[in-house]
Parts: C-alpha cells; structure tokens; sequence
C-alpha cells in the first residue's frame, strides 16, 4: 500500500462544488494524506519543515488545484518555490523526493477540445504543465499524465458524482496497484 | 562693577556677544570663549581688574573639565575601553615621553636648572583636554578616527597627570624649605607616610568602583521614585562632586576619577538623564573656565617679553605639532587628519596651570617662570583653535581633493541607534523584543525606575528618562536616529513628544501608539501620521478566528481581516470630520454615541462588502451558459 499526499490549493474551495465533491471522495482514505494549503497557509507562510516531512513519507504526491490562467494558484507556486529547496529537493544532496512519482489533478472551465491543437486554447493540457513536469524532473521523480476534470463550468450534479467516484478509484489505484503504469502523455493513454 | 551679580552679568554678556560672533565667522565656541574672556580681561575693557581674580575663577571653574570627563566617561562603556587601550598606552605615552624629554634637553642647553626644566617638560606635555574634546564634539569628530586618536592621547595624559603631581615634591631644590602645602591638590594625606598614601589612593579609586557599581544605581533609583526632576539634577551633581572631592582629598586628579565613575555609569540605565543633567552645568562651567584663561592672559608681560614670550609660544606648538605628526604617521593616518590631530593637540592644557601652581608653591618655580608659562599657555590655548581654523579653512580644502579610504574602517567608540522607543510596558516590550528578534536594536526610555531594574535583570538595556524632554532624547541620540517610537499608554504624553519632536527632531519619523479613536483623531489633527491603535488588530485577529472556528475557510477569512483592517483605518479618515460636530455642552457618553452612529452610517456609504467576486465562477457560468 503506497502512502498517497495530495498537495490541495483553491483560495476559494467554499464556491467550488467540483472541487468538494472530488474532495469529499478521497478525504477519508485509509494511507491518503490531504493537505489543504488554502487553509493551512491563509497568510502564505509556509511551513517548510512540515511539508518536506509529509513529502518524504509519501510515495504519490498530486499537486491538486484548479486551472487559472493556464497555471496553478498562487500559494501552490509558492509551496514550490519554498519547500523545493536547493540541497533537499535538488542540486547537491537534493536526492529526497528521488524515485516519488507525482502528478497534477486539475479541473478546468474549458473542456476537453478547448485543449487541443483545435481548440481554443491551442494545445493540449500537458503543455501548459509542461513548468510541473519539469520540476518533477530536476527532483528526480517521476511525473505522470495529469488527471484532468474538465469543463466544470458546465458540469450536471450526476456527471459530478461520475467524476468523483473515477478521481477516488484513480487514488486507490494508485495506492494500491503493484506498480504504477501511467505513461506521461494523455494521449498515449487514450490509444 | 562689582558683586556676584554684577560680575555674572559682564561674563553672560560677553559670552553672549562673542560665542555667536565666533560661530558666525566658522570658529568653536572656545574660541568665543577665549576672546569673550580676553575682551573683559585687565588689558581691554578692564572688567576684571587683575589676573589674580581670573585665576581664581580658572580654578572655580575647572571643575567643568572634571564634568566634562565625568560625561565622555559615561559615553564609553569599559568594553569600549578596553577597545582603545592599545591607543591610549602606545601613542599617549610615545606623545607624553617624547614631548617631555625635548622639552627637558632644550632646557637644560639653555641653562636652566634640571629640576625647573623638568618641571617645565611635564607640564608642556599636557593638551586641553577642555577646548580639544569641546571643539571635536562640536565638529562632531568624536567617533571618527581622529577623534579617537585625540580621546587615547588626552586619556593618557589625563592620567599622567597624577604621577606629575607625585613628581614635583621630588624635585625640590634641597635647603628649600616648604612651609605650606595648602594648596588646592594635596589634602589630609601630606602627613602620612608615603606607603600609606599609596593604600589611600588605591582605597579612594575602589571607593569609586565600588559606588559606581552599586551605591550609585540604588541612589538615583531612589531619587527617580520620587520624581522630582531637580532632586534627580541635585544627585548627579553631588555624584560629579563627591567623586572630585575624594580625588582631591588624596591628591589623584578629580577630572581623571570622574571620568572613572562615567565609565562605570556608563551601562547604568540612568547614563541618559545623568548626561541631559549634567550637560548645561558642564557647558556653561566650561565657558567660563575659557573666559578666565582669557582673562589672565597678561599682555603686559606678553608686551614686555614679547620675544622671549612668542618664541616660546611658537617653539612649544611646532614642537608639539612635529612629534604628533610623527605618531600619527606611524599610526597611518592620512595627511589631512594627521596635520588636524597634531595642531589640534599643539596647545598646553589646562592641568598646566594647576601644576604651575603647585610648581610655585615648593619652589621649584621662581614667579618670573610661573608668570612667563602662564601667559604661554594661555597665548598656545587662544592660538591653537585659531590654527584649526586656518587649518580647516584654506589647507584641508586643498588636501581633501585626495579621497581616503582608509578612514571608514575604524570601529565606533559608542554606536547610536536607528530607533528609540519610549516606553517599555507590555505594548513597548513585545515591540521591543520583535525588532530585536529582528536584528534591530533601539535605544529603550523607560520613566519606571521599578520596570527598568526589573527590565535590566532580564538582560534589556533600558535607560531612565522623560522623553517628552529635549536634551534627553538629544543625548538618547534623537539627533542620529531615524525612528522614534512612542509605546507610552498616555496620549497626552505622546501629543507633547510630537510636538516636541516636530519643533527640535523634524527628521525624525515619529511611530505612535494610541488607545483608540478618540486619542488617534487628536494625534491626526496634530498632523501625525503614524497612529497605532492599540486594540485594533488583536480584535480583528480574534473575530478572524471567531469566524475561522464557526467553519469558514482561512484565507477567505485572512483576506477579509485585512480589508476590515483597510477599511476602518479609512474610515477614521472620513469621520475625523465629524469629531467636532458637537456642541460643547453635549456630555461625553453623548458624543460616544453619536460617533458611533456616525460609524455605522460611514459603515452605510461605503458599503464594506463582505463577497467579492474574485475567483468566483459563477458569472463565468452564466456567460458560458449563455453563449450556448
């Protein structure tokens, strides 16, 4: 059984009916770990110490937020920016999340097709987290396909609770399959 | 004229006439001081009719210099000594030794009797402590490096002044009887055995260890309670003064034995008060000690031997000013400082005089000696400042062209803080004890002699002293800080510190507490900006977790303390308008009330909202669902 941390960011999560519902899903999982930074840092000051502590005894980290302006919030740029650290996280030394796989789960307004090459965003969702995939790389870890819920702008309450159920059995997988499988591409996983 | 009062008003006079007049034309005030003293002297205007009666005020006045020591004693903590002793040993003594011993060789090739040019070459060593020290702080050159050559050579010969006085009695000329030694340096011990002396001495400077360490604290606390201010003045002069009389009564120099005790006081939490106290007593001591050297100035005899007389002048300057250009030029000093360090320290001191004195009295001296190094002295005191002056106008303009560097390397004597604060209760501490945590250090005023000994138990430097007082937080170092703030929970107290603070600090940046919004529209209509209500944020950051436990998210409920926070400071802008609304017989609970409503109908025009839009989807949705 891997231990699961799931890194949450959504300065307004009371407004966000997608986001509890996909929460509510994985909040009482035996071996999941949620940190809901929002609430823990509401003045942005984040305890380095703490967060190092919880990514060293995980296995999967997910970096949970929604999409804004094709990035993460703010505070999560920042838990990067200040738990990463030169020594721990990379450079010399750096070798403490070696070997971790980690992933972003995302919601989005636009839909699938809005990331596309068609559509109206241009790209695809892998693209505009190419920042993500990169800092997975310098910390030598392994970074998977996003799970990506989107659309939510225009989401029914039966297709929530759909989604919800598949982010749950997503996280148990990834707790508790033999070895994790999940190729770096969407794309490749959809063929 | 004649009478106490006669006299004060033609030495005030004519120090009111010629010290601004000096100052105006670039020189120190002791220049002013000097000629103020030679204008009322015999051989002008003749106020003072003989030099007897000047010398006389000399020696009621020295005790400025002993004051004087007293507070650069408290302005150096031992540490800080303890910094400098290289300076002072090395170069005071090379300066004292190397003086007396040319002096001493060209008296004995022009005949003078060994003893007599011995006491002489003693003598000429000696600077003024009084006008060099004076003219350093009033040019502000006290922490530079030049003024800490000055401070380590003058220290020096402050203390050799002492085996001066033990010296002199040795040197009597045998068959030369001394039938009385009443003078003003020896005292009850003349009679005792000389290894009994040597245990008084030593007994009288433990005696002032001991009481700087722990009767002097316990008195002034003790006086402080009883908050009278000149009780507390009373007691800092009876400290200079007992100090100077003890010195004295075992013949060791009171200047040198105040400046021990300033020494001692200088960790004291008192050091503060005691040098606002004592500053205007030393001043205007010193001043007229100026005048009086001005005033026995004998021009007759100056007339008379004018060559002999100027030829020793001149000769003991350049003397003097060769062998501190070479002591500071082993010490690498850059030309411009070295030649204003050596012609600064050319002048015979003030001690000279006393040893002259004493000189006389065992025989050692004939009058004709005495009164021809009397008016030397006197004429290298005038002539040296006027000297720095020239120095400073036409030769240090032509060697500053060169840049040196080397300068900013040396470490400060005292350093002055960036802040002050006032007040150092619970409010005063917290912030005393962040800006620490910080890195910063303030200097701390307490008015609590109570707190401040509990305060300095718990290892805080707090110093005694009423901030609403000019010369106290000039000596706290108002002058060089940025920051003062006031921590003080009365906001009468604090209406004075602006004002006061606006009138004789306007660069200062002036922080204040205040208790609510009543004393903060005061403050705001004296024009302070800077108002700290004292509950405002600790009510904001209770509510915040009100709401936080009743289930609301914490950066929702950060964001909006901050805005509440923005907006009610904005609104005491709004309603200060309206503070004055009423009429004056309308009680005070009446006005509470009104201005509460005032408040709440604020509240109603700016509409404070609580939901903002920001990362609200909502509307996106609608716009999405009606591009459908």
């Amino acid at each position: 059984m891997r231990r699961i941390l799931v890194i949450f960011a959504h300065p307004k999560f009371e407004h966000s009916e997608v986001n509890q519902a996909l929460i509510n899903s994985i909040s009482n999982l035996e071996n999941v770990e949620l940190r809901d930074l929002y609430e823990l840092y509401p003045d942005f000051n984040v305890s380095i110490q703490a967060e190092q502590e919880a990514l060293f005894q995980a296995e999967v980290i997910i970096w949970h937020h929604p999409i804004y302006w094709y990035s993460c919030p703010p505070l999560l740029k920042q838990w990067i920016d200040l738990v990463l650290e030169f020594g721990w996280a990379y450079g010399p030394g750096g070798t403490y999340l070696k070997g971790k796989s980690v992933l972003n789960v995302i919601t989005s307004g636009g839909s699938d097709h809005a990331y596309s090459k068609e559509g109206r965003n241009q790209h695809p969702i892998e693209d505009f987290l190419l920042p993500f995939e990169h800092t997975a790389k310098l910390c030598l870890m392994n970074y998977l396909a996003p799970f990506h819920i989107s659309g939510t702008h225009r989401i029914s309450a039966s297709e929530l609770v759909l989604k919800a159920e598949s982010y749950k059995d997503f996280v148990t997988q990834l707790r508790d399959s033999d070895a994790i499988n999940r190729p770096l591409r969407l794309q490749t996983l959809r063929s | 004229m004649n009478g106490f009062l006669g006299n004060a008003i033609i030495y005030i006079l004519a120090a009111i006439v010629c010290v601004p007049l000096a100052k105006r034309l670039g020189m120190g005030s002791v220049l002013g001081y000097l000629l103020a003293g030679i204008l009322i002297g015999p051989y002008l205007l003749g106020f003072i009719t003989n030099e007897d009666q000047g010398q006389d005020m000399m020696h009621a006045t020295e005790f400025g210099v002993v004051m004087m020591l007293f507070l650069i004693g408290l302005e150096l903590d031992p540490k800080n000594l303890w910094k400098i002793r290289d300076l002072i040993v090395r170069i005071g003594l090379s300066q004292m030794l190397v003086t007396a011993a040319l002096v001493f060789g060209i008296g004995i090739l022009l005949h003078i009797q060994w003893q007599t040019a011995l006491a002489i070459s003693l003598s000429m060593a000696l600077s003024s402590t009084a006008i060099v020290l004076q003219s350093l702080k009033e040019r502000n050159q006290m922490n530079s490096q030049l003024g800490k050559m000055s401070f380590g050579v003058l220290l020096m010969q402050d203390i050799a002044v002492i085996p001066i006085l033990a010296i002199l009695p040795l040197l009597v000329p045998t068959n030369t009887e001394i039938t009385s030694t009443s003078g003003q340096m020896h005292g009850l011990l003349d009679n005792l055995p000389g290894w009994a002396q040597t245990v008084s001495i030593f007994g009288a400077i433990a005696i002032v260890i001991v009481l700087g360490r722990y009767g002097f604290g316990p008195l002034l606390n003790f006086v402080a309670k009883t908050r009278l201010r000149e009780l507390f003045t009373a007691s800092a002069l009876l400290i200079v003064v007992g100090i100077a009389y003890l010195m004295e009564l075992v013949g060791l120099s009171p200047a040198l034995g105040a400046f021990l005790a300033g020494v001692i006081l200088a960790n004291s939490p008192y050091r503060h008060a005691l040098e606002s106290d004592l500053e205007p007593f030393k001043g205007l001591l010193l001043g007229l000690f100026f005048m009086a050297v001005g005033s026995t100035i004998n021009f007759s005899l100056i007339y008379n031997e004018a060559g002999t007389v100027f030829s020793l002048t001149l000769g003991i300057l350049l003397l003097k000013t060769i062998i501190l250009l070479v002591l500071g030029k082993i010490k690498k000093l850059s030309l411009s400082t070295n030649l204003s360090f050596a012609i600064g320290l050319s002048q015979v001191g003030e001690f000279s005089f006393v040893t002259y004195a004493f000189a006389q009295q065992l025989g050692i001296f004939s009058q004709s000696i005495s009164d021809t190094l009397m008016a030397v002295t006197a004429l290298s005191m005038t002539i040296s400042p006027i000297l720095m002056v020239v120095f400073d106008k036409f030769i240090l303009s032509l060697l500053t062209k060169i840049p040196d560097s080397k300068e900013q390397n040396m470490d400060n004597i005292s350093e002055k803080n960036k802040v002050i604060l006032i007040g150092f209760g619970h409010f005063g501490s917290t912030l005393g004890r962040f800006l620490r945590a910080s890195g910063v250090e303030a200097t701390i005023l307490d008015s609590d002699p109570d707190r401040i000994d509990y305060l300095r138990k718990m290892g805080f430097k707090v110093y005694f002293g009423d901030g609403t007082r000019g010369e106290l937080l000039e000596s706290a170092g108002a002058g060089e800080a940025s920051i003062l703030i006031s921590a003080i929970d009365n906001t009468e107290y604090s209406m004075r510190l602006v004002e006061l603070c606006r009138k004789e600090f306007p660069h200062l940046e002036v922080m204040i507490r205040a208790k609510n919004r009543f004393d903060a529209f005061e403050l705001m209509e004296m024009g302070a900006t800077n108002i700290y209500r004292e509950h405002l944020d600790t009510s904001i950051k209770m509510g915040e977790d009100v709401l936080k436990k009743l289930g609301f998210r914490a950066y929702t409920v950060h964001r909006l303390a901050k805005q509440f926070h923005d907006y009610d400071e904005a609104s005491l802008k709004v309603l200060i308008k309206y503070k004055n609304n009423q009429a004056e017989y309308i009680s005070k609970t009446r006005q509470q009330i009104e201005m509460q409503e005032a408040l709440l109908s604020g509240e109603m025009m700016r509409k404070f909202s609580v939901n903002d839009h920001t990362w609200d989807s909502d509307t996106i949705k609608e716009a999405a669902q009606s591009e459908k």
